[in-house]
């Protein structure tokens, strides 16, 4: 378990961070510049927090107050670096050597030819860092980082720049690391995907703080503010009027761009209120023709995707059809603009902070 | 002719290669991975022998190995014999005159070296001087090698400083450098010309071989 209290700052950028994670993958998201990867080194000890206190477990890794800061060596942190780092000078199994250099002889024997096989690492075992693939030179530092046995496992994007295979691979890997070791993982990263494939616990962060935090599909089920729907991306957020309540039908009436609408039931507003609200693109439907909760739009840019094709309609309403469903419509007119329905369902209440920003 | 002081050169460039070659890698790390009071103090004052005049260089030196001060003193009550005019004062003035370039190389080449690496020692729970033997030295040998030719070259040529503090003594302290001056004060043009041609051939593989190393590590990176 890892509990960080990390204050930071710089000219013109302030890192606040207080977060607790326990054994598992929590990911670090974010756009860049948002201090992930600055909390990771602080965690390392790479930098020195100007304020704070790192826990892990019941170690105290760094404490402003008590004036404790171990150094790097002494915080058994296995850092897995964006660049992978491997010594360029040492072979890989030198490499290894250098990270189970506590380890008594033999044991240490023993373990490197353990991690070499379980990463499968044996046949390369005497190549240069420079003479390994990209997913070879990935899984050497992955098992340099792990070899030693570290207490919590920090890795910086370390999907950032992989081929589909390579990332792939990466997030089998952790998955077995997850597994295998009762270690808190950290991952940054600014790669939603990563995020849902990796992650128990999400931590969001922007301009140094964290603004969300929860499990990945509550977060996507529920982003709680425009701000993270905006930084989670993959939402449309509009803002609306309330034009009737009525809370024991547990619906509502609203005027979202343009049509009056049912809505669900929202909690904290009056009528004439102006809310926030956000959707799925895929949670939208494309229609033949008029009816409830169907609103009329033009098309301003269709986007094909592996799994679905885009539709967006500008306003922030962007609408994700199934390919099935897409290939269904194939041939019917579109003359006079398309029908998009909106199920009531599907909007959910938001806090309207950074509205105006995102809805731009 | 003689060729003594050719050779002395050569055994005063060797040893005091080595001796501002471990004091300049360590004075390089201090001045790359250390933040202290007194740090610009350090980069000044190893810089100082590059900008200030070898004579001048050579006079501080007297004053402060001469048989009156104290280290001069306290070297003489230990070893029964003054430091200065000897070859022992040849090897601190060329050392000392060769410093400030293994220095400014050293410091450039440790910081060249890619900090993740380092990093990644340090959290693989390596002690400072096994991530700087292991991980920063081994990085950073190329550029390290040259400057330590570069920093024999140097040493073989210095004249000034040399001639302040360990003197003209033919056969004892008398280097290359001044005896070819002496052979041609005294118009001994033969002795003078050869000991010039060696130093010249030197001194050029020298420089060959630290562009050499310099070259492949740029390929390199």
């Amino acid at each position: 378990m890892i509990r960080a209290q990390i204050n930071k700052r710089y000219t013109g950028f302030e890192l606040n961070v207080d977060f607790e994670v326990a054994a598992g993958v929590t990911v670090l998201y974010g756009p860049s510049g948002a201090g992930k990867t600055l909390t990771l080194d602080a965690i390392a000890g790479f930098t020195t927090p100007d304020s704070g206190r790192i826990m892990l477990d019941d170690r105290i890794l760094f404490d402003a107050g008590a004036r404790v800061n171990l150094p790097v060596r002494e915080r058994s942190a296995g850092y897995v670096f964006q660049s992978y780092a491997l010594f360029p000078h040492m072979t890989l199994r030198e490499n290894l050597v250098f990270a189970a250099n506590k380890l008594p002889r033999l044991e240490r024997h023993r373990r490197i030819a353990e991690t070499l096989e379980r990463f499968r690492l044996t046949p390369f075992a005497a190549r240069k860092p420079n003479e390994l693939s990209g997913g070879q030179k990935q899984r050497a530092s992955l098992a340099r980082a792990l070899i030693a046995d570290p207490r919590m496992l920090l890795l910086d994007e370390p999907a950032q720049g992989l081929d589909v295979t390579l990332r792939a691979e990466l997030f089998t890997v952790v998955e077995q690391i997850r597994r295998q070791l009762e270690i808190p993982v950290l991952l940054v990263t600014h790669d939603l995907e990563e995020c849902f494939a990796l992650a128990s616990q999400v931590l969001i962060y922007e301009a140094g703080t964290i603004v969300h935090r929860g499990p990945p599909l509550d977060l996507l089920r529920n982003p709680g503010s425009a701000r993270v729907a905006l930084l989670m991306g993959g939402f449309n957020v509009y803002e609306a009027e309330v034009v009737a309540l009525d809370p024991g039908q547990q619906t509502s009436r609203l005027l979202l761009l343009g049509s009056e609408i049912n809505g669900p039931h929202l909690r904290g507003v009056f009528k004439g209120d102006r809310v926030a609200l956000c959707a799925r693109p895929e949670e939208l439907c494309l229609v033949t023709g008029p009816g409830p909760n169907r609103i009329r739009a033009h098309v301003r840019r269709i986007t094909e995707r592996p799994q679905s094709v885009q539709v967006d309609f500008g306003d922030a309403l962007i609408v994700d059809v199934p390919r099935s469903a897409w290939a269904a419509r194939e041939g019917s007119s579109n003359e006079g603009g398309w029908w998009i329905e909106i199920p009531p369902a599907s909007l959910r209440q938001i806090s309207r902070a950074n509205l105006q920003e995102s809805t731009k | 002719m003689t060729w003594h002081p050719l050779w002395l050169s050569l055994e005063v460039a060797v040893i005091a290669t080595a001796i501002s070659l471990a004091l300049g890698l360590w004075f390089a790390w201090l001045l790359v991975n250390r933040e202290f009071t007194g740090r610009e103090v350090l980069d000044a004052l190893t810089t100082l022998p590059l900008a200030l005049p070898p004579t001048v260089l050579g006079y501080y030196l007297l004053v402060v190995l001469g048989r009156n001060s104290w280290i001069g003193r306290a070297w003489e009550s230990a070893t029964g014999a003054p430091l200065v005019f000897t070859v022992k004062a040849a090897v601190i003035a060329a050392a000392l005159h060769a410093l400030p370039l293994v220095v400014k190389s050293s410091r450039a080449a440790l910081e060249s070296v890619d900090r993740a690496c380092e990093r990644a020692a340090r959290s693989l729970g390596a002690t400072e001087l096994r991530v700087f033997w292991k991980v920063s030295l081994p990085m950073a040998r190329r550029p390290v090698a040259a400057a330590a030719a570069l920093a024999f070259a140097r040493c073989l040529g210095d004249f000034g400083a040399t001639l302040m503090i360990a003197g003209d003594i033919p056969g004892r302290t008398q280097t290359a450098a001044i005896a070819i001056y002496d052979a041609v004060e005294s118009g001994d043009a033969t002795t003078a010309k050869w000991l010039v041609i060696a130093i010249s051939v030197i001194t050029a593989a020298i420089v060959f071989l630290a562009n050499r190393l310099e070259r492949r590590r740029t390929s390199a990176a």
